[in-house]
């Protein structure tokens, strides 16, 4: 078994196949065939680039430039986390919780990993700690983006039944539960989710590529499981931490319900 | 004492302010403890309040109660069906999820109840039993204040009277 280089050619011929899409939009007026060029044109450039970026990323193998790679990553995912929120927080909260949550999640999932499973020479090589990263990262962002979402829509829509038990005496973890459990609810079904079809209904990307670059499914299968592991426990850590350290901001330390916290609905 | 004064002159804001359920500002005392001095939930159970329309957090009416004999005699008393606590809060009419509101707050005896227009939905029998509930809470030592559209029912109820109108709170004498 081996790995099969492609040259710039060998892509092109299946470049060819992206025309299909855009005749499809001709033939049928369908008015997509900008969005298609920009779409493939975008994918292209983007790609190639980040193919520059790692290949001078490996050559270096510098921990400061492997931060910095990872930090930018993660201030992405921050902001794709908090990006199609139904009822943001306001100010800088809203950005401040995604960005803090998704790293601080992420982050220790992937040092662990480093350190302890792969424990590539000197740890933070980049050729496993970035892939690996971004990987977590993609998986958390979703987690915390849901939980997040499902918590505030929960609290504004719930408002009547938190503020009767705060009336009553509850505090404001006991008024919060309800909405509480189900944002880590949904925060954490889709990789439950994932989990359960992987192999029946999707082979994972990342146990394929292996495949195709020559590593015996055998090795290829333990990669998986341990990503699949790594995803699962980022997931909740970063839902919970974000969940929590949410449901603490929309209320205070006198045990008010503070929807004035939220962004106002429009 | 009841809170009397036009719709949206802040009666109700009034009421939440002592509970502390919004940012406030200004000292209130219970038995010469200041509410500061409390953590937010105890002073809240001493000093409840009950909203117009309050809500409910789990589907049964029945698990909004913690003391479920006390709270099915009281219901009784109010003329609500002893079976309805096995209901679930769907199936409640506006008038029966008032009273349940209202017991809800009862059966945990607070010193002070702020009741935000309690017998406003109800027909004239049902507006009785809650007036005769809360003489009673009011002979055990309970401090009510509680807002009223009916002038007749504060005459019933009042020992001393509020008025809220263009932000400002004033007693009225008779």
């Amino acid at each position: 078994m081996n790995f099969v280089p492609l040259g710039y050619g060998d892509v092109a011929i299946a470049g060819v196949l992206v025309l299909a899409n855009g005749l499809l939009s001709l033939w049928f007026a369908l008015g997509l065939e900008r969005q298609i060029a920009v779409a493939t044109l975008r994918m292209v450039i983007q790609l190639v680039l980040v193919g520059l970026v790692l290949h001078a990323l490996f050559n270096a193998v510098s921990p400061f430039w492997t931060l910095l790679a990872a930090l930018v990553m993660i201030a992405f995912a921050g902001r794709e986390s908090i990006a199609r929120q139904e009822r943001p927080f306001a100010g800088w909260w809203s950005y401040g919780l995604g960005t803090s949550t998704v790293m601080l999640a992420a982050g220790l999932v992937t040092v662990l990993a480093l350190t302890t499973a792969v424990r590539p020479q000197p740890w933070y090589d980049p050729r496993f700690a970035i892939p690996l990263l971004g990987m977590i990262l993609g998986n958390t962002m979703n987690g915390i983006s849901l939980g997040l979402n499902t918590l505030t829509v929960g609290a504004a829509r719930e408002r009547n039944a938190i503020e009767a038990r705060l009336a009553l005496g509850a505090t404001r973890w006991e008024a919060f539960s309800t909405v509480t459990r189900g944002a880590l609810k949904s925060g954490m079904l889709p990789i439950i989710n994932s989990m359960s079809a992987t192999g029946l209904v999707a082979l994972p990307g990342m146990m394929t590529g292996q495949i195709l670059s020559g590593v015996a499914p055998e090795q290829a299968v333990k990669y998986q499981l341990l990503i699949m592991f790594l995803i699962a426990g980022s997931t909740a850590l970063g839902s919970l931490a974000a969940v929590m350290l949410g449901a603490s901001r929309l209320t205070d330390q006198r045990h008010r319900l503070r929807l004035d916290r939220l962004r106002p609905a429009r | 004492m009841v809170v009397s004064g036009p719709s949206g002159a802040g009666k109700s804001l009034l009421l939440r302010a002592i509970a502390d359920l919004d940012p406030n500002e200004g000292e209130i005392l219970l038995d010469d403890e200041s509410r500061e001095a409390l953590p937010a939930p105890l002073w809240r159970r001493r000093v409840t309040y009950v909203a117009a329309e309050s809500g409910w957090w789990a589907d049964a009416v029945g698990a909004h109660f913690a003391h479920r004999d006390e709270a099915a005699a009281l219901a009784r008393s109010l003329g609500l069906p002893v079976a309805c606590l096995d209901w679930p809060v769907a199936r409640l009419s506006t008038g029966e999820r008032q009273r349940l509101a209202l017991l809800r707050a009862l059966v945990q005896r607070p010193r002070a109840l702020l009741l935000d227009e309690p017998t406003s939905g109800l027909d004239q029998n049902a507006a009785e039993a809650v007036e005769t509930l809360l003489r009673e809470a009011l002979a055990r030592g309970t401090t009510i204040l509680m807002v009223s559209h009916d002038p007749a029912q504060a005459a019933r109820l009042a020992s001393r009277r509020l008025r809220v109108e263009a932000g400002r709170v004033w007693e009225e004498r008779r």
